[in-house]
């Protein structure tokens, strides 16, 4: 009976619904041209020539030959060439095993569809299609099944079993998903501080070697790391990462300097960030006459006599500066750490924790 | 014994090992189902073969490559055959894939193959992708595969992405660096999600690690059971084929599996990979050693990402300056935010596309006969708007490039970009659609008035005409064939009401084929034909005449 009735209601909504006929807005076409049905074959020289057919075998036979040696080919170049400290070994030995693969790879393809073309029957088969739904009877022997399933399993009719398995069904996943939470600590303030410390020295990268301020002529620029970073470090690449600095000495008459950042610079040398503010790429391209350092991943530009302030790209922050001195050496150091987060830009950069 | 008198011939080792095969896994039945389905045949059906002959490419190429190389960040001092790097620190990572390169015999060829047919792969898809766009392969009732194919196409640009980053030079470093970047972006959970793929924080020691599980394993893994899923949707639908005489949505045209196909197609498989293995001979591709292995620090000048990523840096390039903003005490990096959402949006609209059109018109029966692009003209401009959208994000990741080659202003070429990524897409819009529109006029004046002779004939009063010659059957159904959908009204449901959703149906209907084309009936064609005849028989009295 129930079934009964819904068959009638999905018949009614179906006469109801926006879409009467089944192709939508498409218009009948009462007056189309008829089909005039498939065009002729037309035959191919193979099939009414013995001698083409012939020589197409021959060509065949022949790409299947030139495969084999190809192949051959190969297993000798990967004896003949081997690789060596001399490095043009590694063009020769790349460039001679891949042309006997090409050829081994070539010969059977091309002479697979050459045989397809030419000597197996190219006439279109035309066939009809039924449509992708069952038939009626297979349908209703489908929902028969489901039924049946149904009412043997109480699928329905008990409800608690039901949303009790939709509940379990449910949760069962989330402690899976929570052993994933030790992929990674929580990051916790790491961002906030990188390996700079007041008193840390200058020093080059890659060598390590430490900076004085006589060393930093005016316009020349360094790639700074602390001192005591050194890859012995257990997490030299991550350290690395926020506190690469970019040293420039400019003419302190050009350098326009915010009342606070007064004493952060030394007689025209500043320090900055290198890891860009967009999303973290080193900023390492420095313009001499115009100071602008540009970051080479998507050219957000920095002007650096101005706080290092975005003039260009899709980068909103200034760099972050690191303020400097010298010691009683003469050897620049930091004053302190930087005053905020390095790199790109995150949700909590600017809450105080 | 009637049972020997159909058993195969003794002798025969093939009807023996057929006979074998089928009484244990019953392979006649199978080979009876399949062995003479019909495949069309066409070359832009040969797209989608493409991607998936790469992507065994890829299978056999990465296992090569995996049993070389080793996913570890620890630190070693290089000590290997390339001079330039010896003795510096990199990752084992990095070590290995230089040693695949340079003391594993056809190591970089296996390398490059596998670069190539990735490249290949996911281009494949995308113009296969393309290809059922515009030909509107995707209509009922193959929706569903679309979407499976959307899911492959994106799981070949995450196997492509997890891909690059393994050899851990420094340009695909500072590729991670950057997903990093985007990722710190996100509010709320950035930082977090970063801390929890990083290991910590960025670069790390597990991260090469685990985007080689996910790339040699969960991703392939998932290729494979979509792929599966995608053929298996194929043989229930068949194949499409284009429309034209003799071909309709019931009906299918084309070669059978055996022998015709399995050779065509089984040959492709060999040409595809003969074709990946030249270009891996002669051009390099991702030359590590010249960048050396990750270092925060530095980095290269005109970094490109691999191309498929390209559309996506663009987006990063493109964002404005300055659109990051502060919310309280908290960063809302639009300049992130705001790529990333458009990306996804656009993403998003191609996966439900085929929802949405059917959705307009309607038409709820099966379709099988493609269209010609011209014949669904919003269609194709839509289509030529979203890939114009995409090329401008995709030239936007080469900015920097552009500027220095052409000698151009860089701030210049990005604002270009900028305002072409909104205007450039509108004006594609409104050029395909009417090219469509003309082109489907051209076709109905040649179905109706018939081909242009090239004879001009002087008639006894003095006019010049063009005898033009009708076409044959066949060449006029190519032109005719095809379905024609007019706009609705919105109407009233069953309670009488105009519902909203009948209203935005109605108007984008309209926006679909207020300018439409019909095409040319039996009566236009048999008046035209009737007015040539009578031309003709005054152009034949004029001869006449003048003899």
């Amino acid at each position: 009976m129930t079934e009964n009735s819904k068959e009638v209601e999905l018949k009614a909504s179906a006469i109801n619904s926006e879409h009467e006929y089944d192709g939508g807005l498409r218009v009948a076409n009462l007056d189309a041209v008829v089909d005039p049905g498939l065009e002729p074959h037309r035959v191919r020289m193979t099939d009414k020539s013995v001698k083409h057919e012939k020589s197409a075998v021959r060509q065949v036979a022949l790409l299947f030959t030139l495969s084999m040696l190809g192949s051959a080919f190969a297993l000798w170049a990967y004896f003949n060439f081997p690789l060596s400290e001399n490095l043009s070994s590694v063009r020769l030995n790349t460039m001679y095993l891949g042309i006997g693969m090409t050829l081994g790879l070539m010969g059977i393809g091309i002479g697979a569809v050459h045989w397809a073309k030419t000597l197996m029957p190219d006439n279109e088969v035309s066939e009809e299609r039924h449509l992708t739904r069952g038939s009626d009877e297979k349908r209703a022997a489908a929902i028969e099944i489901l039924n049946a399933a149904n009412q043997e399993s109480g699928f329905t009719r008990r409800k608690l079993i039901r949303r009790t398995l939709y509940g379990s069904l449910a949760l069962f996943p989330l402690p899976g998903i929570i052993l994933l939470a030790d992929l990674g600590p929580n990051p916790g303030d790491s961002l906030r501080h990188t390996f700079w410390k007041k008193g840390t020295r200058l020093a080059k990268d890659p060598t390590g070697i430490e900076i004085k301020a006589s060393d930093v002529t005016v316009g020349s620029v360094f790639q700074i790391i602390p001192a005591g970073l050194n890859p012995e470090n257990k997490e030299y690449l991550e350290e690395k990462a926020k506190a690469a600095v970019l040293l420039v000495r400019v003419d302190p008459s050009e350098l326009n300097e915010t009342e606070e950042r007064k004493g952060w610079s030394y007689q025209g040398i500043v320090a900055y960030s290198k890891i860009c503010t967009h999303v973290g790429c080193p900023v390492a391209l420095y313009e001499q006459h115009t100071h602008h350092l540009l970051c080479p991943c998507h050219q957000s530009t920095f002007d650096l006599v101005n706080g290092c302030k975005v003039v260009f790209g899709p980068a909103t922050r200034a760099l972050p500066q690191l303020p400097i001195t010298v010691d009683s050496e003469g050897y620049l150091i930091a004053q302190s750490d930087f005053l905020e987060p390095v790199g790109p830009s995150f949700w909590d950069r600017s809450v105080k924790s | 014994m009637s049972i020997t008198k159909n058993a195969p011939k003794k002798n025969s080792f093939l009807a023996g090992t057929a006979n074998y095969v089928d009484e244990r896994v019953g392979a006649a039945g199978i080979l009876k189902e399949f062995g003479r389905k019909i495949f069309p045949d066409h070359w832009s059906f040969m797209l989608g073969e493409v991607a998936m002959y790469s992507f065994f490419v890829l299978l056999l190429s990465g296992t090569f490559l995996t049993f070389f190389y080793d996913p570890s960040m620890a630190m070693v001092k290089y000590d290997g055959v390339y001079a330039p790097l010896k003795d510096s620190l990199m990752s084992k990572a990095y070590e290995t894939s230089l040693n695949i390169t340079f003391e594993v015999r056809g190591g970089l060829l296996m390398r490059q193959v596998h670069h190539w047919s990735a490249l290949l792969f996911v281009a494949a898809a995308g113009l296969h992708m393309l290809r059922v766009f515009f030909t509107g392969a995707f209509r009922k009732p193959r929706e569903l595969n679309w979407v499976v194919g959307f899911v492959l196409f994106i799981l070949g640009m995450a196997a492509g992405f997890t891909g690059y980053s393994l050899p851990d030079d420094l340009l695909s470093g500072n590729g991670l660096r950057i997903i990093d970047g985007m990722i710190k972006g996100v509010p709320f959970i950035g930082t977090n999600i970063s801390s929890l793929l990083f290991g910590g924080e960025f670069p790390g020691h597990v991260v090469i690690g685990r985007l080689y599980a996910l790339h040699i394993m969960l991703i392939p893994a998932l290729i494979l059971v979509f792929l599966a899923i995608h053929l298996f949707m194929l043989i229930i639908h068949k194949h499409t084929h284009y429309s034209g005489p003799g071909k309709s949505d019931t009906n299918i045209v084309g070669y059978p599996l055996m022998p015709v196909y399995v050779a065509k197609a089984g040959g492709f498989f060999f040409i595809v990979f003969g074709v990946i293995m030249v270009i891996s001979t002669f051009f390099t591709i991702n030359p590590i050693w010249n960048y050396g292995g990750y270092d925060p620090s530095p980095v290269s000048a005109g970094t490109q990402p691999d191309w498929y990523i390209g559309w996506l840096d663009g987006a990063l390039r493109l964002a404005p300056t300055g659109i990051e903003f502060m919310l309280g005490d908290y960063t809302v990096s639009m300049n992130i935010l705001i790529p990333l959402v458009l990306s996804l949006v656009f993403l998003g609209l191609v996966a439900v596309y085929p929802f949405i059109e059917n959705w307009i018109t309607g038409d709820k029966r099966e379709h099988h006969a493609l269209d010609r692009p011209r014949n669904a003209p919003t269609r194709t401009a839509i289509g030529a708007a979203g890939v114009t959208f995409y090329a401008v994000l995709w030239a936007g990741a080469s900015t920097d490039l552009i500027a220095t080659h052409f000698k151009m202003n860089l701030n210049q070429v990005l604002l270009t970009m900028q305002i072409s990524l909104i205007l450039l897409p509108i004006v594609a819009f409104y050029v395909t659609k009417r090219v469509c529109l003309s082109l489907q006029r051209k076709d109905k004046e040649i179905a109706i008035h018939g081909r242009e002779s090239g004879r001009i004939v002087r008639l006894p009063h003095g006019e010049y005409i063009e005898v033009h010659e009708p076409l044959d059957p066949y060449d006029l159904y190519k032109l005719v064939d095809y379905k024609d959908y007019k706009p609705t009204l919105a109407r009233p449901n069953a309670q009488g009401k105009i519902t909203v959703g009948a209203r935005i149906r109605a108007s984008l209907s309209k926006f679909y084929f207020q300018d439409r084309i019909s095409p040319a009936t039996q009566t236009e064609i048999a008046e035209a034909s009737h007015h040539a005849a009578a031309l003709e028989s005054q152009v034949q009295k004029a001869i006449e005449s003048s003899k």
